[in-house]
């Protein structure tokens, strides 16, 4: 185990900002993605 | 990543019986949600150890942790090209709809990839060297490769009719494979005789082996991910392109 | 040739491109200040930049008029084959549009204030990188002919493609500066040319077809 308390976690050697600005933005780009292939698909069902 | 074709997926059956939309739609429908399941598996194991089994690095310290995220979606970046690419060209020589579909739904997957190996690449540069973006070999290549997607994604908008957006796409794809190489080495180069702007990427330290498991797992999962998220899309296309067809009304007026 | 005939008979177009050429290379010691070491150093580019923005600018040409009157619908069903057409063409696009750019390049170069043999393997450099990017921006031109929005496209399309030729231009006329040879750069620009001749028409041929489907 690398970590000894969540702060210690979300801090990462004080580079939190870097590791979670990286892996943020990486899963809301992911989570955009599926938005936009739901809604898409929502509109592909929809109008005839 | 031809293992989205339904001939790596479902080997008993014929390729052919798979390549119209109408039969590929379902089959489509079926594989994606497993796919996606198995990116959500491998995503979770991977990160867990990347951030809790795999140590700290001894020169870099936590922000190579980064690495789980941009090493496999710089891979993605340009594994997809090249499964675009293939798509494409399996599209121009035996003149089959669905392939030119395939193309179409891996593009924007593939960007979002090459947006994220930018991102957490200049988000990992800051702490390593200092600086958000060096004119590296690599990253420069990834950022043509970006503006390669874009022209792909623009260009097939610009065309009304599907068919010649497909074909004109599918020219474009090749011609933009066949160039990667040639950017890749005259932009390495290009780096290595401008000495003074280039930080050396190649010092990289001897990877743990559970930093490299880490990383292949989460490489897996990009690839599940980026699999599901094309047969999602390519689902849409087809809907969208097959509206008019009597399977297509059919379906939906079944599904609702 | 025809379409040589013809460029001559529009040598306004000519000429336009030319003046942009200048213009452009003439507004960065504007933008940048009149040191002559920095003019120096970012000669050679700044050049290059120009060059091909201008040879981008000439492309959209390089079919539209040919598509507006028809007369490309004959080539596509006409005796001679459809590369073969196509290289006419470019051959005809680039001695209107690009040469006087080679030609050119070394006033520019003057303006930076770079050596007399530097500015030989400029042109040089020019005369032998213009090739592909007239002969990969057929490839655009033809991709994107008829379409809405079709001079940014096309800028889109090809502008990541030239990448190479603008690197290997710039470090051929910078390794005279730096008293290297220029020789290497300058065989692998002819390469590309040649690699470009040997594929692009082709590329472009089945875009034309596409086009016309």
């Amino acid at each position: 185990m690398n970590w000894g308390s969540v702060s210690e976690f979300l801090a990462m050697g004080g580079k939190g900002l870097y590791v979670w600005g990286s892996y943020g933005v990486a899963f809301a780009v992911i989570a955009l993605e599926i938005g936009l292939l739901v809604m898409r698909r929502h509109a592909a069902g929809k109008d005839q | 990543m031809s293992s989205a074709s339904p001939q790596a997926a479902v080997p008993v059956f014929n390729w052919f019986k798979y390549a119209s939309p109408q039969t590929f739609f379902p089959l489509a429908g079926a594989l994606a949600p497993w796919f996606a399941a198995i990116a959500a598996v491998l995503c979770v194991a991977g990160l867990y150890i990347g951030f809790f089994v795999a140590p700290t690095d001894a020169q870099q310290g936590e922000s190579y942790r980064i690495i789980f995220i941009h090493v496999p979606a710089a891979w993605m970046s340009m594994l997809i090209y090249l499964a675009m690419a293939f798509w494409a060209g399996v599209g121009l020589a035996f003149n089959t709809r669905l392939s030119g579909m395939m193309a179409t739904a891996l593009a924007p997957t593939g960007a979002w990839f090459t947006f994220i190996a930018l991102w957490t690449g200049a988000l990992w540069g800051k702490p390593t060297w200092g600086t958000w973006w060096v004119w590296d070999a690599r990253l420069t290549s990834e950022l043509l490769l970006l503006f390669l997607y874009f022209g792909f994604m623009a260009l097939q908008a610009a065309i009304d009719d599907p068919r010649r957006a497909d074909k004109a796409g599918a020219v474009l794809a090749l011609v933009g494979v066949i160039n990667i190489p040639i950017i890749y080495f005259s932009v390495q180069w290009w780096n290595t005789l401008h000495q003074g702007s280039s930080v050396s990427l190649k010092s990289a330290p001897t990877m743990a082996m559970t930093m490299l498991t880490g990383m292949l797992v989460m490489v897996f999962a990009a690839w599940a991910y980026a699999i599901a998220a094309a047969l999602w899309r390519v689902r849409c296309i087809i809907l969208e392109r097959e509206r008019r067809s009597d399977w297509v009304r059919a379906y939906l007026g079944t599904a609702r | 040739m025809r379409d040589l005939t013809l460029a001559w008979r529009r040598r306004s177009d000519v000429f336009t491109s030319v003046i942009f050429f200048v213009i452009v290379a003439s507004l960065f010691p504007l933008g940048i200040g009149p040191e002559g070491k920095l003019l120096l150093a970012i000669g050679p580019g700044v050049v290059w930049v120009a060059a091909l923005l201008a040879s981008m600018l000439a492309l959209s040409r390089l079919f539209a008029a040919d598509y507006a009157d028809g007369t490309l619908e004959q080539m596509l069903i006409g005796a001679a084959p459809l590369p073969v057409v196509v290289i006419a063409k470019v051959i005809a696009h680039w001695i209107a549009a690009n040469l006087p750019l080679v030609l050119i390049a070394p006033l520019l170069g003057l303006q930076y204030g770079l050596p007399a043999d530097a500015l030989l393997v400029l042109a040089l450099a020019l005369a032998l990188g213009t090739p592909s990017l007239s002969l990969i921006g057929a490839i655009g031109a033809a991709l994107t002919l008829g379409l809405r929005g079709g001079g940014v496209l096309l800028a889109l399309l090809v502008l990541p493609l030239y990448a190479p030729v603008l690197i290997l231009g710039s470090l051929a006329v910078e390794a005279v500066g730096a008293g290297l040879s220029a020789q290497p750069y300058l065989l692998l620009l002819a390469a590309l040319s040649v690699a470009a001749l040997s594929l692009a028409p082709w590329a472009a041929a089945a875009a034309l077809r596409i086009s016309y489907e």
